[in-house]
């Protein structure tokens, strides 16, 4: 069934919020699709890189309900690609931090067996962390 | 040739013999590395929204104590800092741009550092040993090298951090070359393959390991459908999930083919013919020594 | 002398605000030698009736016009002006309408008060008018065409068709350039090389056409309509002469050359010898050897050619040759290259077998009904859109116009002759734009060719196969696509062919941010160039498709036919000369002039050759002495306008003086003024050539006679007539403040900006910030202005 949206100034907010934070023109997507080819994630993702950027263009809050968000880990292939040099890890991390801003961390360190923390190298923990909580 | 060296966390722990490789194989060169006095963590991974500005604190701060050395008179008028760790280097080098670019920026920074005796005046680089060993000259490399690494096919695997966002990658983002001219200088075969920069799942190793077994096994089997004997990284924690966790795929299912993984500068300590010890070859998860044996290398 | 001053109501444009009787009473008041006179439209016949009795009636020996700009009605003035016997060069403009009235219409008394600098200013400097001599140039009807692509070929043949004395320099050995390449063309399905051949013959055939093949321009000296063109040709190693020892194309050459080399007109997919005929359709259609290829230059192993020809003409030792042409006029049709793929080694062409470009395809496809063609293409065939176009990461952020159309033709071509291919184009949108384009990209979807919204991201190679494996998006589905090709096909876009450089460089052509060849107006001027009698056709100018390549073709013919019909051209006076009872030959303007239009003479004094000089000004800074000068725009009007401009000034009052360049900023300022747009009524405006001929003593003047600030407008370099003016005025700038900083004035006094026509806002800001800012700042002191020029000595 296909859902029905609003297009308001209560979108274009929080389209502008996460340009702000981004730093990205996000409407300067021309829906390509670059990003989403090349990601190696995307396996992994509910919904593509470019459709994040659709979503946030079109202001749709509900992109935050998507896990692509947490799945990216910044690796920067996007972002050497899109053809409007557009940063979509920036937008991801924008997302993330509006996530983590309301004080919802998506990991804990007890999650962590205390067998794996021992082997993990740092950058690891601390990169996960950085990018998990708040 | 003395150079301020940051070595990071994870060289002083899991990655004890990229350090220790390095170090030995580059002292073999004529390059010293200083290491920084009360150098602080990176960050990790560089923050990338806009109003993030405190997260570039810990980076710049290092870059005080390059300063402070040429002021001390440990170094002379180097204003390099030298990296090993991948991730390291990308987060310093894009902490650091921001600094160079946004005058701003940078004096805010230096307000929060009052602290400290001087402001940090922007002028410090942050290079990979990798563009170190470019400068010095493969070619120059080639002639030191006293044990050809002859017959040895080595797949080079870049990551993300060494060449991406472009404005701090070291080489040509999709076509880079550094590598395979290292490999070449040190008379191994550099294989030409696809996964040489593809993500290995990065952080996720920790809480979702399932991405990173399925990337790793890719680079892994792309590796060996080209044919490699070896896949060198310069990235501690892509070393990590492909010598790790590769192990762990193989634990799952013992017809698993593995492929053993070094730093580069384990390789670089073979072919300067240092010995095995020095280059922390024990700490390597998969045997780095069957197919080093196999072709008379150690 | 007497000076005869009209002041024009405009009708109530200009006396509704400003009163003209208390500006004449004014000027009369305080000179006895001046007429003065008001008329309600100066434009009018009676208007200039009234300036050409006057003039006769009193004897006026200058004149000066209060009207609206002259970039209206100074040419028409000019006209009376030789009706009056006058010199048009005794005239000055000065422009109450665009500069005070219209802006100033609120504060009526202000705009009074400024209207008499204004005139005064005008005055001072017709007073100090000279008569200057308007040369003529003679225009003849020689034109060089460079480039023998579709668009060089059609120019050619439309001059020539009218008369004109055309040559045709190509630098590859056949006429054709891309288009002869080319299978068959969009949407008609014609054959390319049917349509283009006989143009190419006819172009052989023209007796008003000389044609030079394998040769290219080294050098293009001269500007405005006359221009020396250095032309290297390049030796084909066969003899070529008419009588009986030519080459009769029997082919035992070619048949005993053991060289194999990729053919570039058949993109590599089939060989020549090194001896070779270009294309089957080449034009002329001669031999010629490869010198970088054939094993007698290489290294010299190889005589077969030479000893099998019966007509004994191989000539290993021909040289180039260089010859020299004048033309009047000049149409760049160099073209396009297309996109270097190995830029985007994410497609890995030149490393994948199985990668081509689209020229290899357009071969690829002509030869695919043959037997047994040179390449094959499997059964699943992909295209991708927009390689090298619309992709900001390799600096080509246009659209190619071409690309889409040229893949569905290759598709529906291919589908045509094997329709068992799976055919796929992957785009990101797909732009049929032309006649018959959207029914043609209908036909191949019909067809079966499935089109793709997504453009990949990167390819693989299966090394066994050597199939493609390419991943993509499909961004209609959300889905994202891993599948192996046999064939894919990279629809390269067009970048200005590199060629063009040595004529952008020699010829000073701009280019616009997309890297092609910049018109002189997008809309109005679009084959022009900002070079007079330099013309643009084809590629050279933006992508194109070949009917709209062959009208602008036709359209650079015919502006070359109207610029030439003139017959002759004036030759404006406005140049540099030397007062050589000054001048000592120190040479010091010689490196101040890029045209290099000054040279020492017998007597060692400076000289100007006037075809050269451009008249920018940029060497006045440079003579020690004020010894070079420039034509109506001289050290000593400049001075005595300045001067009279500020003469009016009272203590708590403040000025702009703002020179602008006539190009662009005066022009500017002029819009501002139709448009009724306010801004600060400190300013005062002064025309002039460009920036560069503001000399440091004259800003340190214009301070000392009482202005408060100085504000240069000029055009950007790459827009301007004169690119190098603008880093001279940046130096002439640098003199002044730092004279400013012993002084301690306020640097921020003197602003230099440079402007295109739209920029009004910014001009109005940056004017309107300069007033407050010295609203802000303390008065100079007299004792400061006494240190600058001229200083008591």
């Amino acid at each position: 069934m296909a859902k029905k949206i609003k297009l308001n100034d209560k979108n274009t907010e929080f389209y502008e919020k996460i340009v702000e934070l981004s730093g990205e023109q996000v409407a300067l997507c021309d829906q390509c699709g670059t990003c989403s080819g090349g990601c190696p994630f995307v396996e992994e993702m509910d919904i593509t890189p470019s459709q994040i950027m659709r979503l946030v263009m079109l202001g749709q809050k509900s992109v935050m309900d998507s896990k692509t968000m947490w799945i990216c880990a910044s690796c920067f292939t996007c972002t050497v690609r899109c053809p409007r040099e557009l940063d979509v890890s920036k937008v991801s991390e924008a997302l993330r931090q509006t996530k983590l801003r309301t004080a919802i961390d998506e990991i804990s360190i007890e999650d962590i067996s205390k067998e794996e923390a021992k082997k993990l190298p740092t950058i690891a923990v601390v990169g996960n962390f950085r990018k998990f909580t708040g | 040739m003395k150079i301020p060296y940051f070595p990071g966390c994870t060289l002083k722990t899991t990655a004890k013999n990229f350090e220790l490789s390095a170090i030995a194989s580059a002292k073999k060169i004529g390059i010293e590395f200083i290491e920084l006095d009360r150098w602080n963590c990176c960050g990790v991974v560089s923050s990338l929204t806009s109003d993030d500005l405190m997260k570039h604190l810990a980076p710049v701060r290092n870059f005080l104590r390059v300063q402070e050395m040429n002021k001390q008179g440990i170094v002379e008028n180097e204003n390099r800092m030298i990296t090993l760790c991948s991730m390291c280097y990308n987060t310093l080098s894009l902490s650091n741009q921001r600094m160079k670019e946004n005058a701003d920026d940078l004096q805010k920074i230096n307000d929060f550092m009052h602290r400290e005796d001087d402001d940090y005046k922007g002028d410090v680089d942050v290079v990979h040993f990798l563009s170190i060993l470019e400068e010095y000259g493969f070619d120059k490399l080639a002639q030191k090298v006293t044990k050809p690494l002859k017959d040895l096919k080595v797949a080079s695997y870049y990551g993300c951090t060494l060449l991406r966002p472009k404005s701090v990658g070291i080489d040509d983002t999709e076509d880079p070359k550094i590598l395979e001219k290292f490999v070449e200088s040190l008379g191994a075969e550099a294989v030409d393959w696809d996964a040489k920069s593809r993500c290995c799942g990065s952080y996720h190793t920790v809480n979702n390991i399932d991405i990173v077994y399925r990337l790793v096994q890719g680079i892994i089997d792309d590796a060996k459908k080209n044919g490699a004997d070896a896949i060198i990284t310069s990235c501690p924690l892509c070393a990590f999930n492909l010598d790790v966790r590769q192990s762990e795929i193989k634990e799952k299912n013992s017809d698993y083919q593995t492929i053993p993984i070094y730093y580069f500068t384990q390789l670089m300590g073979i072919a300067l013919e240092i010995d095995k010890i020095e280059l922390g070859l024990e700490f390597n998860k998969i045997d780095p020594e069957i197919i080093l044996t196999k072709l008379n290398l150690l | 002398m007497k000076t005869g001053i009209f002041l024009c109501e405009c009708g109530g444009n200009i006396s509704n605000t400003i009163d003209l009787e208390n500006v004449k009473k004014h000027l009369e008041k305080n000179d006895e030698n001046v007429v003065v006179k008001i008329n309600s439209h100066m434009c009018s016949g009676a208007g200039q009736k009234m300036l050409i009795e006057e003039a006769k009636k009193h004897g006026l020996e200058k004149i000066v016009v209060s009207a609206c700009s002259p970039h209206f009605h100074e040419k028409t003035f000019q006209g009376a002006m030789k009706k009056a016997d006058l010199n048009p060069y005794v005239l000055e403009i000065a422009n109450l309408r665009e500069h005070c009235s219209w802006i100033h219409k609120d504060i009526p008394d202000v705009a009074t008060e400024k209207a008499k600098d204004i005139v005064g200013a005008a005055k001072a400097k017709a007073e100090l008018d000279f008569d200057l001599e308007e040369k003529k140039m003679k225009l003849g009807d020689e034109v060089l065409v460079i480039g023998g692509g579709i668009a060089g070929i059609q120019t050619s043949l439309d001059l020539a068709d009218s008369g004109k004395k055309v040559t045709l320099v190509e630098k590859l050995p056949t006429l054709g350039g891309n288009m002869a390449i080319l299978t068959k063309t969009f949407p008609t399905e014609d054959c390319s090389a049917c349509i283009i051949s006989p143009k190419m013959a006819a172009v052989l055939d023209h007796p008003g056409i000389t044609l030079y093949t394998n040769s290219e321009i080294e050098d293009i000296a001269g500007h405005r309509l006359h221009f020396e063109a250095k032309v290297i040709i390049h030796p084909r190693y066969i003899k070529d002469t008419i009588d009986m020892d030519q080459c009769l194309i029997c082919n035992k050459c070619k048949e005993v050359c053991p060289v194999s080399q990729p053919n570039f007109w058949e993109q590599g997919i089939m060989n020549r010898e090194a001896i070779y005929i270009p294309a089957p359709h080449a034009i002329p259609y001669k031999y010629l050897i490869d010198s970088e290829s054939c094993l007698h230059f290489v290294d010299g192993s190889c005589n077969k050619c030479e000893e099998v020809c019966p007509q004994q003409v191989i000539d290993f030792d021909q040289k180039e040759e260089r010859i020299n042409i004048a033309v009047d006029s000049i149409v760049v049709a160099t073209g396009y290259d297309i996109f270097d793929a190995t830029r985007k080694p994410v497609f890995g062409y030149e490393k994948y077998e199985n990668v081509v470009t689209a020229l290899e395809m357009e071969r690829i496809v002509d030869h695919i009904v043959e037997a047994e063609p040179p390449r094959k293409v499997g059964k699943r065939v992909a295209f991708v859109q927009c390689v090298g176009s619309r992709d900001k990461q390799v600096g080509n952020e246009y659209c190619s116009r071409v690309c889409c159309m040229y893949s569905i033709k290759l598709a529906s071509l291919l589908k045509q002759s094997k329709p068992e291919t799976d055919i796929y184009i992957f785009y990101t949108d797909i732009r049929a734009f032309g006649k018959g384009y959207e029914e043609y990209y209908k036909r191949a979807q019909n067809m079966g060719i499935k089109f793709i919204r997504g453009k990949p991201s990167h390819f693989t190679e299966d090394k066994e196969t050597k199939q493609v494996m390419v991943t993509v998006e499909d961004t209609l589905s959300r889905d994202i696509i891993e599948t192996e090709f046999d064939l894919v096909v990279l629809a390269n876009g067009m970048e200005l062919s590199k060629s063009s450089d040595i004529i952008a460089d020699s010829l000073k052509l701009a280019k616009s941010d997309d890297g092609f060849f910049k018109e002189a107006h997008p809309k109005y001027k679009p084959v022009d160039t900002l070079v007079e009698g330099v013309f643009l056709a084809g590629t050279a100018q933006g992508p194109k498709d070949i009917p709209d390549t062959v009208t602008q073709a036709s359209a650079a013919a015919a502006r070359v036919i109207a610029t030439l019909a003139q017959g002759e051209v004036p030759l404006d006076p406005i140049l540099a000369f030397v007062h050589t009872d000054i001048c000592d030959g120190c040479e010091k303007c010689l490196e101040a002039c890029p045209p290099k239009a000054i040279s020492m003479n017998n007597d060692g004094k400076a000289e100007i050759n006037e075809a050269l000089c451009l008249g920018c000004g940029s060497c006045i800074a440079s003579c020690p002495l004020e010894a070079i000068d420039l034509n109506y725009f001289t050290n000593d009007q400049l001075y005595a306008e300045v001067e009279a401009s500020l003469k009016l000034k009272k203590d708590n009052e403040k000025r702009i003086v703002v020179f602008a360049d006539n190009n662009t900023t005066y022009r500017l300022i002029d819009a501002c003024g139709v448009r009724k747009m306010k801004y600060t009524n400190y300013a005062r405006v002064f025309r002039i050539p460009s920036g560069s001929r503001i000399t440091p003593n004259l800003i340190q003047f214009a301070f000392k006679k009482g202005a408060d600030a100085v504000f240069i407008g000029d055009s950007p370099a790459k827009s301007s007539r004169f690119e190098w003016a603008n880093n001279v005025t940046k130096d002439n700038i640098g003199i002044v403040q730092n004279k400013f900083k012993e002084l301690k004035i306020d640097s921020s006094r003197l602003i230099f900006s440079q402007f295109t026509a739209g920029d009004l806002m910014k001009f109005i800001n940056e004017i309107n910030q300069l007033a407050e800012k010295i609203d802000a700042l303390k008065p100079i002191s007299e004792d400061t202005k006494d240190q600058l020029f001229p200083t008591k000595e």
